[in-house]
């Protein structure tokens, strides 16, 4: 396990340095695509390796700088965040591709590559921190990277419309960072630890008040990251003005991150299932407050971004069973959902290109002059909506299985929920079809090339969504190990804290003449028990190991 | 508490104050005062982070203060991330209402462009569908969000900004003034 460990950081460390250097290279443009395109390339390679690594030794830890794990920092890479970081970059190379091929063809008015390489970069890297993070502070500052490129991305340019949803999502953005915060801070106070690993340890024994109000602030901050209903007002309003690469990969990623932290915290943090109620009144209104505002759409990036809404919910959904199949199905779903959401941004993108809107009273008789395109949007739209044999259906059933193998009378309004929305976003997604690709052109639209890159990367991905329905089966069972693994605990506990509550570090030759100036009896005691009393003070000499 | 470590009342009295103001300047029009609430509800967070480390003590360096009297390192340590992370942040969104000021003169933040949309149809009272061949107005959100009003601003014409709606015929005078809907398949 440890021989493979070199390859945990590499999701961040390469994107962060390729940042830098397309930053300092930002009069070569040429040069900033070949490093952007490089650069990412490799993320994937190494994020593939991840995943492959996977085989049962448990998960590969990393503690940053040599500290051991609950002082130092350190990265996890479990089965869950491989997986996540393994189709998060895949999306987030053909985007890149995409944004290319955008950006050759349009001589770069759209996104000016100077700031949108870089920031590009940035937001990857801080995706891959956010998944690979084992630390709850570390995963506050991965959030903030991926954050802080975003509001760069969704105010390229700066034009009006831009700037006026760009404010709104970066409002949302900051307070959900500053709740979180807070949180990080409670738990401190509480625990004496931001160590996930520790904290999973700890948390048991405060008080379960103390501990329900933690999970509650945690839960509202990633509520809002993640769209969930009545914390998703932000999200349809801001996306789709941006450039369509770049409402694509925050469609694709960007909640997925805030539902990666949920799973996390749900089950690594707080396993007793006290908030499922909650989470499942709100996944059952996400899904359908989502799916009827996608109804009402009259535009297909908006429609995109309510039905990315909704689907958030059959996330929440499979979280909130608290039972191994229900977790499996989500992480099933998250991997589908990434995947099809991304392609539709992308399709809508080169819809637009096409037609000159995406207004679909303006559209009309697109399937005549642009066939590709018509497949294209359809494909995935009808994996989105669940129709078999696309893998969108696959993880419906998986969810709509557990759900009905929990059996409470919830549950049951959830199975319910979710057919309902499913045959709605059918609905959705076949008026937008059909308006876009069927009815009379309103007016004659003019030839557009549409740059090869573009469509191809688009296609890319929508064959790689049906390709998650030919290797479905391992891949569940991929899904159904993870969700083993998350909800198992001590694998993880005992991977990041061996020997008894110390990571791999090395953290004893920080200080060697503490060691010989401090009294061994006086410095052994306070140093990571894990008894109640200790747990209430700050273990402020944890910097100082024995 | 084993330690007998009850929270400094003060720091927590000021934390209060801090984030009480800060949340009522976020519900503010205006992105300036947006700004300041950002700002007093991150240090209200900041400063919590004081409590959290506990007890005043010495420095926590080995050698120099002997280990019962250290002040906790830690909260130190993430207090100094989030405080620049919060600088830099801030520094974005004063770019951002500079942005909005050259744009309109006016850094307010305005209303989602559906809400407005519907806020719209509904003092018209006109349904939001209309049949395909109805002659009926057919809002198109994107010229609505190119001639739309913010209502808090004075008069503004219609900006030019979105570069979207380029390829879409120009609004033709006042809202009354009946389109041609699309021709319709039958």
């Amino acid at each position: 396990m440890s021989d493979l460990g070199w390859l945990v950081p590499l999701p961040v460390m390469l994107p962060l340095t390729g940042a830098g250097l397309a930053l300092a290279l930002w009069r070569h443009a040429s040069a900033q695509r070949v490093i952007s395109l490089v650069v990412l390339s490799l993320t994937l390679v190494a994020s593939f390796a991840l995943l492959f690594a996977q085989s049962g030794s448990g998960p590969l830890i990393v503690d940053v700088g040599g500290w051991s794990a609950p002082v130092g920092i350190n990265l996890v890479a479990d089965r869950l965040s491989s997986l996540m970081l393994a189709i998060s970059s895949l999306v987030v190379l053909c985007v890149l591709v995409y944004s290319l091929a955008q950006g050759v063809a349009d001589g770069d008015e759209e996104t000016p590559v100077a700031i949108y390489h870089p920031s590009y970069l940035v937001l990857a890297a801080g995706i891959a921190i956010a998944f690979l993070s084992g630390d709850l502070f570390n995963l506050y500052v991965g959030f903030e990277v991926l954050l802080a490129a975003s509001y760069v991305l969704i105010t390229l340019t700066g034009t009006a419309e831009r700037i006026r949803s760009g404010t709104i999502y970066i409002v949302v953005a900051l307070l959900s960072s500053v709740i979180f915060l807070f949180a990080i801070g409670l738990a401190y106070s509480a625990t004496g630890t931001v160590n996930m690993a520790q904290l999973a340890q700890r948390l048991p024994e405060i008080d379960p008040g103390i501990s329900l109000a933690l999970q509650l602030l945690l839960l509202l901050a990633f509520g809002i990251k993640a769209a969930i209903f009545p914390l998703s007002a932000w999200l349809p309003d801001s996306y789709p003005t941006a450039p369509a690469p770049v409402t694509a990969v925050f469609a694709g990623l960007l909640t997925k991150v805030g539902v990666y932290a949920i799973i996390r915290i749900q089950t690594l943090l707080f396993p007793d299932g006290r908030a499922d109620d909650l989470l499942m009144w709100a996944a059952l209104a996400t899904m359908l407050v989502g799916i009827l505002g996608a109804v009402a759409q009259n535009d297909i990036k908006r429609l995109l971004s309510f039905t990315l809404v909704s689907h958030i919910g059959f996330m929440i959904f499979g979280i909130s069973l608290s039972s191994e199949a229900g977790m499996a199905a989500a992480i099933f779903y998250v991997v589908h959902h990434i995947t099809v959401q991304t392609t539709l941004f992308l399709v809508a993108g080169l819809i637009e290109r096409r037609g000159g809107t995406t207004s679909l009273d303006q559209l009309g008789g697109l399937a005549k002059i642009a066939p590709l395109l018509a497949v294209l949007f359809f494909v995935p739209a009808m994996n989105l909506a669940g129709i078999p044999p696309f893998s969108g259906f696959l993880g419906k059933i998986g969810l709509l299985q557990a759900g009905v193998a929990v059996g409470t009378p919830m549950t049951y309004a959830l199975v319910a929920g979710g057919v309902v929305t499913s045959l709605l976003t059918l609905y959705a997604l076949i008026k937008a079809w059909n308006k876009a690709f069927w009815q009379t052109a309103p007016a004659p639209v003019e030839p557009v090339h549409l740059p090869r890159g573009m469509v191809g990367s688009a296609a890319a991905l929508a064959v790689f969504g049906i390709g998650l329905t030919v290797v479905a089966g391992p891949l569940y069972a991929y899904t159904e190990r993870a969700a083993h693994d998350l909800r198992d605990r001590a694998g993880y506990i005992a991977a990041v804290l061996p020997d008894g509550g110390r990571g791999t570090g090395i953290s004893d030759r920080v200080a060697p003449e503490a060691a010989a100036a401090v009294d061994a009896a006086e410095a052994v005691g306070p140093v990571q028990t894990v008894d109640p009393a200790q747990t209430v003070a700050p273990a402020n000499t944890t910097g100082v190991a024995p | 508490m084993s330690h007998g470590m009850s929270p400094n009342l003060l720091l927590v009295v000021v934390i209060a104050v801090l984030v009480t103001t800060g949340v009522y300047l976020l519900l503010e029009r205006s992105l300036s005062r947006v700004v300041i609430g950002i700002i007093l509800v991150g240090n209200g967070v900041n400063l919590s982070f004081l409590v959290a480390g506990g007890a005043a003590g010495g420095a926590p360096i080995v050698g120099s203060t002997p280990i019962d009297e250290m002040s906790d390192p830690l909260p130190q340590a993430m207090v100094l991330t989030a405080i620049v992370i919060t600088l830099g942040m801030t520094a974005f969104l004063m770019a951002l209402a500079y942005r909005s000021w050259q744009l309109h003169r006016h850094d307010e933040v305005q209303d989602d462009v559906e809400d407005r949309r519907i806020a719209r149809i509904a003092a018209r009272d006109e349904p939001i569908f209309a049949d395909l061949d109805a002659d009926f107005l057919r809002a198109d959100l994107e010229r609505d969000a190119a001639e739309a009003r913010d209502e808090t601003g004075p008069a503004a014409e219609p900006s030019s900004g979105t570069e979207s709606a380029s390829g879409t015929e120009p609004p033709s005078g006042t809202k009354s003034a009946s389109r041609t809907p699309p021709e319709v398949p039958r």
